[in-house]
């Protein structure tokens, strides 16, 4: 029981990371349509902005932690939404209304270039950076044969799953109440009746896509604080679990991206808590296929209407 | 702007430099290096405007350069048989040029040939029926995989495994393809991914069987008609010539050519036949599709398993080519390089996926030897680091200046009174559902 409770709290911490970066590709899928392969890559610069940024503000002699992780979280998230904007506007819009493998394919282009761009400016080798946030709470005690668990909640847990609630509500309000929100939502519907009507389109997704790279830059950092190892290459694999995070919560809804991370987080944690490592992935990647046959649109997506 | 812009991008990655260092991590500064970059972005959009923009806008939008109709369709007809004849010559070509460097230029053939192939196999099921495959390396994977391990097992050759690791690669196309079917576009894309990653994990952690990263070596070379090419005793000796090493290049070589020219046939003939009809009917409406009685299903299962296939052969014959294989073979990139071959070249079209695959692996391969490159940026200026950057932006830029492929237009299959040329503008395919 206690090892469940333990394996639960590491599952959703785990989660919301993938939940964050799966809004990224919700949103966009939601708006023009496309998988941003390269969004995967936008988080993986993100951390590595973060990464820079806090040894930046150590080395100038900042020693307040919490102050120095706000001021890394607010410069990730500026620097990594600047790399979204570029990487849409040099590689998506001018493919606007063009085909649609077309993007795709752009997409790979632009997160082989991420990758390599990062590879070749920051060095091939894996980098550590030693646990910033120590300590916790224990929460249950018990006692088993084999001494004693303790299921305990880490501050680190504690931040990551706090920020991603606060985002998470922040950014239904955004969607929900505000003129950008209604824009991204009119967009959403139809693309050249909201131009008609007055609507940005072009700016809309540029935000869009600013958007989605933010929330990739928090889950980078966090990731950075997590497991405190990055490499090059971090982005390709979150990002193909988050994709399949945002397909298995229904693609183009945000509820659904932050409950399809959550339950891809908790399966790979769960499964490798009680059967294998090597094979969570697997495990991950079957649950979402079987989820597509028999609910193809997802949990919680609007199933598609065919029109002829 | 342009340049600003590259100073707030680059700032992180430019200037600061994050380095494992005594007792943790160090950062470096490198801020020359940044200033450059800026000052590069700020002179070349300088000259981008100066030159490039404010010149085309009036004239291209005055003049409209338009090939006569004629002379592209006669460029087409000449081009298929004179690469045909270029492809099967090519060894002594190479020979006759560069007797010094022929391993090494067969060698890029063979690589090139490979990817051809494979484009071609993919072609079928992404450019004709027009489902969005991102996981055709598995098949690829299947491909080498079964023919390494019937080798290792059960001691069988390269010929008698060939049609056995099609046959598998297509089983597994059809095992697949039978419960994701009925997903439409990117659903099925990235159920494809799935079961790409899912097959490359199972070959890296089933270690008693597959050897996991450690991969599988001594796979047996392909024999010519029960003669091998070893130095004493095999082919060179029945034929009563000079061993040389080159012959087993060379017919590697002709087996992938072969394999590759079986392929094209295939397609082009399967076009004709009904099921290649259905294809691309489904491929331009799949309700339209299934309106006229056309099973979508069994149409959709027999694009996948026999694209499967092909890349089955092409497998096994990258296992016997490279006589090692392990599952950093067969990673998402390969599929997004075929997969890019096919887009680039133009969906559907059999001689954009040569032009795209010598254009996208030529160049990849150019790059790695630029040794030249060295002389001018110094000796720790390393090119082949830089070639996967510049693969990606040509990707990138191709797709931007022509975001239909190289190949844009195309002949239709069936014809009603008189042959006539789509051009891309009419051609609304590749929706992928």
């Amino acid at each position: 029981m206690e090892y469940f409770l333990q394996q639960l709290i590491n599952g959703l911490t785990l989660g919301s990371i993938y939940g964050l970066i799966a809004i990224g590709y919700t949103m966009v899928y939601g708006i023009i349509g496309m998988i941003n392969f390269a969004h995967g890559d936008i988080f993986m610069v993100g951390s590595f902005i973060a990464l820079a940024t806090f040894l930046a503000l150590v080395a100038l002699g900042i020693s307040a932690l919490p102050l120095i992780l706000f001021i890394t979280l607010l410069v990730s998230m500026l620097f990594t939404s600047a790399w979204g904007w570029t990487v849409e506007r040099l590689a998506y819009r001018p493919l606007r209304g063009s085909f649609r493998l077309a993007p795709l394919i752009t997409a790979i282009g632009m997160s082989i270039v991420l990758q390599n761009f990062v590879q070749i400016t920051q060095g091939a080798r894996v980098k550590p950076l030693p646990p910033q946030i120590q300590g916790g709470v224990t929460l249950i005690e018990g006692v088993t044969e084999n001494g004693t668990i303790a299921v305990q909640l880490s501050y680190m847990q504690m931040i990551i799953i706090a920020t991603t609630l606060a985002l998470m509500i922040g950014f239904s309000l955004l969607i929900s109440k505000t003129s950008l929100g209604r824009s991204q939502r009119a967009c959403e519907q139809d693309q050249k009746m909201a131009a008609l009507l007055g609507v940005n389109v072009d700016r809309t997704i540029s935000l869009t896509f600013v958007m989605g790279a933010a929330l990739a830059a928090v889950a980078g950092f966090m990731f950075l604080l997590l497991y405190g190892v990055i490499d090059f290459y971090i982005g390709f694999l979150a990002g193909v679990k988050a994709f399949t995070a945002a397909v298995l919560g229904g693609i183009g809804s945000l509820p659904g991206a932050m409950l399809g991370g959550l339950l891809i987080g908790l399966i790979e944690v769960f499964w490798s808590g009680y059967f294998s490592v090597e094979y969570k992935d697997v495990a991950a990647f079957s649950i979402l296929v079987i989820v597509l046959i028999f609910m193809p649109s997802g949990l919680l997506g609007k199933p598609e209407v065919e029109k002829v | 702007m342009a340049a600003g812009l590259v100073g707030v991008l680059g700032f992180f990655f430019l200037a600061l430099r994050t380095d494992i260092g005594t007792g943790g991590l160090d950062l470096t500064y490198r801020w020359g290096l940044w200033f450059i970059s800026i000052a590069i972005a700020f002179g070349g959009r300088l000259l981008l405007n100066l030159f490039v923009f404010n010149r085309a806008k009036p004239i291209a939008s005055g003049i409209k350069i338009s090939l006569p109709a004629g002379a592209i369709s006669a460029g087409s007809r000449v081009l298929g048989p004179f690469l045909l004849l270029v492809a099967l010559t090519l060894p002594f070509i190479v020979m006759a040029v560069y007797p010094d460097r022929d391993r090494q230029f067969i060698d890029l053939a063979i690589l090139i040939m490979t990817y051809v192939m494979l484009g071609w196999g993919l072609n079928i099921v992404v450019g004709l029926a027009g489902l969005l495959d991102l996981g055709y390396v598995a098949f690829y994977a299947v491909g080498a995989y079964s023919f390494a391990l019937l080798a290792q097992y059960f001691d069988i050759g390269f010929w008698m495994a060939l049609p056995l690791a099609g046959l598998l690669a297509a089983t597994w196309g059809i095992i697949l393809g039978f419960p994701v079917l009925r997903l439409r576009g990117d659903y099925l894309a990235i159920v494809t991914l799935a079961f790409g990653e899912i097959i490359r994990v199972v070959l890296l952690n089933w270690y008693d069987f597959t050897g996991g990263p450690d991969g599988i070596s001594g796979i047996p070379k392909p024999s010519f008609f029960g003669l091998d090419f070893t130095r004493t005793g095999g082919f060179a000796e029945f034929f009563g010539i000079d061993y040389d090493s080159i012959h087993r290049f060379i017919y590697l070589y002709y087996i992938i050519l072969l394999l590759a020219l079986i392929t094209n046939f295939v397609t082009l003939r399967l076009r004709k036949l009904p099921i290649g009809r259905a294809w691309e009917a489904l491929r331009e409406d799949e309700i339209a599709c299934r309106s006229l009685g056309i099973n979508t299903t069994n149409t959709k299962l027999t694009a996948f398993s026999i694209g499967a296939m092909f890349g089955g052969f092409a497998g096994s014959f990258f296992a016997t080519r490279q006589g090692f294989i392990s599952p950093e073979s067969f990673t998402f990139l390969e599929s997004a390089i075929i997969l890019a071959i096919v887009v680039l070249g133009g969906l559907g079209s059999q001689i954009g996926v040569v032009i795209a695959s010598v254009v996208m692996i030529g160049g990849i391969e150019i790059l790695r030897n630029l040794g030249f490159l060295k002389e001018i940026f110094g000796p720790d200026f390393e090119p082949t680091q830089y070639r996967m950057l510049i693969f990606g932006l040509a990707m990138v830029l191709i797709m931007v200046w022509k975001p239909r492929g190289i190949i844009s237009s195309r002949n239709p299959s069936a014809v009603y009174k008189e042959r006539k040329k789509i051009g891309s503008d009419m051609v609304a395919q590749g929706e992928g559902h």
